[in-house]
């Protein structure tokens, strides 16, 4: 199952979900972060893979 | 990437060419500065400030960086690895940023008044003859005046709990006074678009008319204060971060320590979720407020009613309080305890 990590939280999302529906998953607001693939950027209408394994980046900052 | 609210998906060539080009558009559209001035933006380590020196710079302009060393640690040394960022950036700019409109490179005068050090300037090495060099300069807090920001938040009372207001004072004084003597006309600040909504939102909340009055993407210059301007005002925080992530600039990823429960955060937090529910909501809400200020929705009376500046006693640059400006006061307290 591909797994999701984001700063100290990780979770698992069925396969072929999409990145949008994978940050969904884990309670996020995907306007809130940004999803990289083997530190690339990847689009949130993309299927994620059985051995994906997505980073979230946050871009909300404070200041 | 996509952009939902302007209805418009780019891959990663085109991204980062549609970035630099938004941000041209803000600085002609707003008048902030011309490719012949020497521009100061104000670096922090993180992902607006470094792409802005970098868009500038790709845009052919006269762009220096400057970091604020503030001696905050948080555990995991915050400050020192913001300057590491900081410096590693500068350096990279040698290879790293592309296009000029002229050639030249121009000494800055070192600083003059107080003596306060300043490092020497981080300065890429490069082959290419042609083109402007950018240096970063770098001030470390507790080394010019003896004391980090949270120590010194702690013996004051505008420091009391958190020392986020004598960090923002600290900063703004010390970036207007090393712009000014360097002779920099304009700085530069990588404020997006979700600061500003942020801070709009804010200040509507409890109706601060002389705030909202005084936002916008040019704070012009006047005696003794440098034209302070936000490039990045029409985009998206996320955008920033997508441009820095494709760049491939490495950016501290770690916030303030002081940061957490601010206030800001959980404004656009709660914009976010409309932007959720609505993309665009925050573009219309910022820049809906610039067209209305420009159509008259606040008028111009408080400004002619603020009381006049005149230059501090101590540091010399311009205040409207008596005697000291807030700054000095801030030192006086300090050394008085």
């Amino acid at each position: 199952m591909p797994k999701i990590f984001y700063r100290d939280k990780e979770w698992e999302v069925p396969t072929n979900i999409t990145v949008r529906d994978a940050i969904k998953k884990g309670d996020l607001n995907p306007e809130t972060v940004l999803a990289t693939l083997d530190g690339k950027l990847i689009t949130e209408d993309i299927h994620l893979k059985a051995d994906d394994v997505v980073k979230l980046v946050a871009v909300i900052s404070g200041g | 990437m996509n952009m939902r609210q302007h209805k418009l998906a780019l891959c990663a060539d085109h991204f980062t060419e549609w970035v630099p080009a938004q941000v041209e558009k803000s600085i002609r559209k707003y008048r902030m500065f011309t490719p012949e001035d020497l521009v100061l933006v104000a670096v922090s380590g993180g992902k607006d400030s470094l792409a802005l020196w970098d868009i500038l710079l790709r845009l052919g302009y006269r762009a220096d960086g400057l970091y604020l060393g503030l001696g905050i640690d948080g555990g995991f040394g915050y400050s020192d690895e913001s300057q590491r960022q900081c410096e590693a950036f500068a350096k990279s700019l040698a290879s790293g940023y592309q296009g000029m409109r002229e050639s030249g490179n121009q000494e800055v005068e070192a600083p003059v008044g107080q003596g306060v050090p300043i490092q020497d300037p981080v300065v890429p090495d490069t082959q290419i003859p042609d083109r402007w060099l950018p240096k970063l300069h770098t001030l470390s807090v507790p080394d010019a005046y003896g004391e980090s920001i949270p120590e010194v938040a702690r013996r004051v009372r505008r420091g009391r709990g958190k020392p986020c207001s004598v960090c923002g004072l600290i900063k703004r004084h010390e970036m207007n006074r090393i712009a000014h003597e360097m002779g920099y006309l304009v700085l530069a600040t990588g404020h997006n678009l979700d600061d500003e909504a942020a801070v709009l939102f804010g200040n509507t909340l409890t109706w601060q008319v002389g705030y909202l009055a005084r936002q916008g993407p040019v704070l012009p210059e006047s005696d003794g204060f440098a034209r302070k301007v936000k490039p990045l005002c029409r985009l998206y925080e996320r955008e920033m971060a997508a441009y820095c992530l494709v760049r491939g600039i490495d950016y501290i990823y770690e916030e303030c320590p002081y940061s957490f429960g601010a206030t800001s955060i959980a404004h656009k937090e709660l914009l976010a979720e409309m932007e959720r529910k609505s993309p665009g909501a925050k573009q219309n809400f910022y820049l809906s407020f610039l067209r209305a200020k420009q159509n008259g929705f606040l008028d111009d009376r408080h400004q002619e009613l603020a009381p006049s500046m005149h230059a501090c006693e101590r540091c010399g640059q311009p205040t409207t309080a008596p005697g000291l400006c807030a700054f000095c006061r801030l030192w006086v307290s300090v050394e008085k305890r």
